[in-house]
């Protein structure tokens, strides 16, 4: 402030009140800017940052479920979780879960908004139709397909005239969650496809239409390339929400594991330690490894999206 | 060319009806495949409201079969009966309404904070919020459950909704948005003397009015239908959300197939009724917040 105010005495040219200005606006800047993000980020503080911070300290330490008589044990839990075959088998259900629901979502979410968005009658049925299992709680959906997939008395053996016992078969089970997700979550993604569809300027079809392209050309050159970011974020969201996948399952299970554990997912896995075990300083710890693999896939995403770019460019 | 389209667009848009295009081959092709797949989506709703008005013993005949014997609303007027859905219901609406007015506020207000002021610290901030795109309660529950142990908050309203109440998604969305409104529009509002919070409020909010229907949308259908949350921090059933409610309590009586479809059903049905009201609006939406272009 001083030192400011003596230079500007001492030499009171132009640019430098200028700068003096720059300052008094940005300082006022921060004054409105910070009241702006301010409520947010108090709820942000308490129930994000916070939280992860807290559970990174607990993860050094055997803490119980009421947080009391916990001692610092240092790297303990991680070393036990390397080690903890269901840490490894419950990630690999989740990926599992993942690679299998991510394509299938992705691609059918993109055959159903081309439909959609090319029937030219009663608009409004084909999108509510598509997206109304979405509107279900996911509970609601679990149970429902719980009920389809019943051996005796469901309607997917009965329609399809088999006996698969889908919900105890460990071959079958995680499937079983998978049909179920896809027909449940599909309409999320249809419509960011639908309203990207939308957003593609319609002079250049009929640019394309003049120079002779058919129907086919018209897709490769025109709708696949412009949909290409959305597709990006469609596969991003769901991967994150596919790894995180926990309800449908533990719904579909009746709240057990599934056959032979065959649907724990690691979700799953993380609260059977903190809230059946009580081991809240081990929960702790698989859910910052948890942490660590989401972040580096959005990590990862969020590179392979700037590299993609500035090729582009 | 594209005028007339555009034109033939608006007059179907506000006379409500349209002079109708002429059916093509193409376009019968197009409906029927659109109708079969719909059919097939909708297959396990009809089965659910078949299954719903049926009696309990006929809905786990074997074989099964599509249309009830006897319809009956038995199940729909037992579970309004005995079970605690009517509460549930006042609850899923409590904790909606809630946390959607307070996302859209804090989130408008900090998604316009990051996009348009400047402050100290701003870059790290936003660094942070980002950071918290990747935190749910999938990833860190037991940590975020112990927090809000700590805070007293296990087993009332307040635990239920706040920790639902900083979704960084929702920031970023409208920050994104944000900074695509042109500067020009704010600069003239300074220049005529108009303060951050008087032009946030009169200029920028009405012209976001589709992203925030968005994203009030998309909050209330996540809020509605959350279950992990609310199942990790309340035990008590008078204080349950519809899905929890269902999943947990009605479960645990070991399940009664067609009260259980009845529930799951009255469980969607508001979130079906207001899609229906607004679909163009959640379209129309994504588009605009920039989501779908990204």
């Amino acid at each position: 402030m001083t030192a400011t105010s003596a230079q500007t005495v001492i030499a009171p040219t132009r640019a430098r009140t200028a700068a003096a200005g720059a300052t008094v606006r940005r300082r006022q800047g921060f004054q409105h800017g910070a009241w702006f993000v301010a409520p947010f980020l108090v709820l942000f503080a308490l129930f994000v940052i916070w939280p992860l911070l807290r559970g990174l300290y607990l993860s050094f330490t055997d803490a119980n479920i009421s947080g009391d008589a916990t001692s610092f044990i240092g790297l303990d839990n991680y070393r036990e979780a390397l080690d903890d075959p269901l840490v490894w088998e419950s990630l690999g259900h989740s990926a599992y879960f993942t690679l299998l629901v991510v394509p299938c979502i992705t691609v059918l979410a993109f055959l159903l908004a081309m439909l959609a968005h090319h029937i030219e009658r009663v608009t409004w049925l084909w999108r509510l139709c598509f997206f109304a299992p979405f509107l279900l709680p996911s509970t609601v959906a679990a149970n429902l397909w719980q009920w389809l997939f019943n051996p005796g008395t469901g309607m997917i053996n009965h329609v399809f005239g088999i006996e698969t016992a889908w919900l105890t078969d460990k071959s079958y089970a995680m499937l079983a969650v998978v049909v179920c997700t896809l027909w449940w979550t599909v309409g999320f993604s249809f419509l960011l496809y639908l309203a990207a569809l939308q957003g593609i300027p319609a002079h250049l079809y009929e640019a394309a239409k003049l120079d002779g392209a058919n129907a086919w050309h018209r897709m490769v050159h025109i709708t696949l390339p412009m949909l290409r970011n959305i597709t990006g974020l469609v596969v991003a969201l769901q991967i994150l929400a596919s790894l995180q996948v926990f309800d449908q399952a533990v719904v579909m299970m009746d709240f057990l594991p599934g056959p032979e554990g065959s649907t724990r997912t690691f979700v799953q896995y993380t609260l059977e330690e903190g809230f059946t075990s009580y081991r809240v300083g081990y929960a702790s710890a698989i859910s910052i490894i948890f942490f660590v693999i989401i972040a580096a896939v959005a990590l990862a995403r969020m590179w392979l999206l700037r590299n993609r770019e500035e090729g582009g460019r | 060319m594209s005028t007339a389209a555009q034109i033939r667009v608006k007059t179907r848009k506000t006379t409500g009806k349209a002079p109708r295009k002429p059916w093509t081959a193409s376009q019968i092709v197009l409906t029927l495949l659109g109708a079969a797949v719909s059919a097939v989506f909708l297959a396990p709703l009809a089965w659910a409201l078949f299954t719903s008005l049926k009696s309990e013993t006929e809905a786990v005949e074997v074989p099964t079969h599509w249309l009830p014997k006897d319809w009956t609303t038995q199940a729909w007027s037992a579970i309004f009966e005995t079970g605690n859905i009517t509460n549930w219901f006042v609850n899923s609406l409590v904790v909606s309404v809630c946390v959607t007015a307070v996302v859209l506020s804090v989130s408008a207000l900090a998604g316009y904070g990051f996009a348009r002021t400047e402050f100290r610290g701003k870059n790290a901030l936003l660094g942070l919020v980002m950071t918290g795109l990747m935190v749910s309660p999938a990833v860190l529950g037991v940590p975020l459950f112990t927090t809000v142990q700590q805070m007293g908050m296990v087993d009332t309203y307040w635990g239920m909704i706040l920790p639902q109440c900083a979704p960084a998604a929702m920031v970023y969305i409208l920050y994104k948005f944000f900074q695509g409104i042109p500067r020009e529009l704010e600069e003239a509002a300074f220049i005529d003397g108009a303060g951050r919070w008087r032009v946030f409020f009169t200029i920028v909010l009405p012209l976001s009015r589709p992203s925030l229907a968005a994203v009030g949308i998309f909050t209330f259908i996540a809020s509605w239908n959350n279950f992990l949350w609310p199942y990790m921090v309340t035990n008590n059933p008078d204080l349950m959300t519809m899905p929890n409610g269902i999943a947990t309590v009605m479960n645990s009586y070991g399940i009664q197939w067609a009260q259980l479809m009845a529930g799951g059903l009255m469980a969607g049905l508001p979130l079906i009724i207001v899609f229906v009201f607004f679909q163009r609006q959640i379209v129309t939406g994504i588009a605009h917040t920039g989501l779908a272009g990204q």
